[in-house]
């Protein structure tokens, strides 16, 4: 086996070709896997909709509304649903950087009387078989038809009228400060959601 | 290389006699990582195996064109272009199983297997040995993740490969899905497995 030798120009040769291959390569496949990538994300972002909202025949991702906050960094994303040109409710993706390990994203369906449809845990990294099942039906169930304005989303240790998940304490108060800030932005922009088809 | 390799204990080794986790103790951070459910293991486990087999290939290719000193940067960059490959196929067509790796799938990079396995065999043996070997080795990872996973899950939730067979409310051991539960449940593997693998040796 012939060696290459040690000279300052064969390593910068070779280094410079295997970065020179990769980069292409990944170029290459970054390309093709782009469009599937945005895909997936909105398949999944379009299902959650269909999940939490009432019956709707606009297109609510392209209805969106993106509205400044003041409680978070980032703009709020609201996705208002209309039917027969009327108002039917508004997805609102809540967010707390306050679960077990960071960022729970959780997009919150509220008719608009500010009752709660449905919730879709969008994002989390809480742990696997604890703070999880915040994702089970038994724990979502606590929430539907509530309106938060009279139901405390807090847990019961925090006074609020949520059962904590077992060992999960930590995630289902999180889960509850991020729905309670869904519901905040709802209250905020329902008006102007009402307004915006006519 | 003068001798001569034979290929079915080349292959077999990375299973049993030098398997990656349970006898050299290598790339432990995922191991003990992403194992809290046997779906998380096995899916590690496969793109670990694909990065190993593609570098194993690319290094054994190149090893002559590569000179020594520059060897280590060069098989990084290399085995880096490829885990950077499978993190974005996974996203785009497996997005579930990208949420479920998450942060590991950026740090197979620095799995020392993978650059272990280059550096000690592929960068000294010809392409068919080296895909044997990565062949051997991934699958030698593969089910010792598996295992691991599968343990934990079923101590840890009553379920295995996410189907239940405990109750709903019952209590399971918790610890095994935590962190500390895969320390514990990667010793006994390790001195299980070593048991019976000297016993048949």
């Amino acid at each position: 086996m012939s060696k290459k030798k040690d000279t300052f120009i064969n390593m910068l040769v070779s280094l410079l070709m295997i970065t020179i291959i990769s980069g292409f390569s990944l170029g290459y496949v970054n390309d093709l896997t782009i469009g599937p990538k945005a895909k997936a994300k909105l398949e999944r972002k379009i299902n959650a909709l269909k999940l939490v909202l009432p019956a709707f025949d606009n297109n609510p991702v392209v209805d969106v509304q993106l509205l400044k906050s003041g409680t978070v960094k980032d703009s709020v994303e609201v996705f208002p649903a209309y039917k027969n040109s009327e108002f039917v409710g508004a997805a609102i993706i809540g967010s707390t950087e306050k679960g077990f390990s960071g960022m729970i994203k959780v997009m919150v369906g509220f008719k608009p009387d500010g009752s709660i449809q449905n919730i879709v845990v969008l994002e989390q990294k809480e742990t696997p078989g604890l703070g999880t099942k915040m994702k089970d039906e038994k724990f979502l169930a606590q929430f539907r038809e509530k309106n938060p304005s009279v139901f405390n989303v807090k847990v019961t240790k925090d006074g609020g009228e949520v059962d904590a998940l077992t060992g999960a304490t930590i995630t289902s108060r999180a889960f509850g400060e991020a729905v309670q800030m869904a519901y905040d932005e709802f209250e905020k922009n329902k008006d102007l959601l009402m307004e915006l088809k006519n | 290389m003068a001798e001569k390799i034979n290929q079915t204990q080349n292959f077999l080794k990375g299973i049993v006699k030098d398997n990656p986790v349970f006898v050299m103790l290598l790339g432990m951070c995922p191991t003990l990582g992403v194992t809290s459910s046997a779906f998380n293991g096995l899916g590690m486990g496969v793109a670990t195996l694909f990065v190993l087999l593609m570098s194993n290939i690319v290094v054994s290719l190149i090893k002559s064109q590569v000179p020594s000193k520059v060897r280590i940067p060069a098989f990084i960059i290399i085995i880096a272009s490829f885990v950077t490959i499978v993190e974005m196929v996974l996203e785009a067509f497996i997005p579930f199983l990208y949420e479920q790796l998450g942060i590991f799938i950026p740090l197979i990079v620095v799995n020392c297997l993978i650059l272990g396995r280059a550096e000690a065999f592929a960068s000294k043996n010809n392409i068919l040995s080296s895909i044997l070997d990565a062949l051997g080795m991934g699958l030698g990872f593969v089910i010792a993740l598996t295992l691991l996973g599968a343990t934990r899950e079923i101590l840890g939730s009553g379920s295995l490969f996410e189907l239940k067979f405990v109750p709903e409310d019952a209590n399971t051991f918790i610890l095994f899905i935590l962190p500390p539960g895969a320390f514990i449940a990667l010793a006994y593997l390790t001195v299980l497995f070593n048991k019976i693998s000297t016993k048949t040796a």
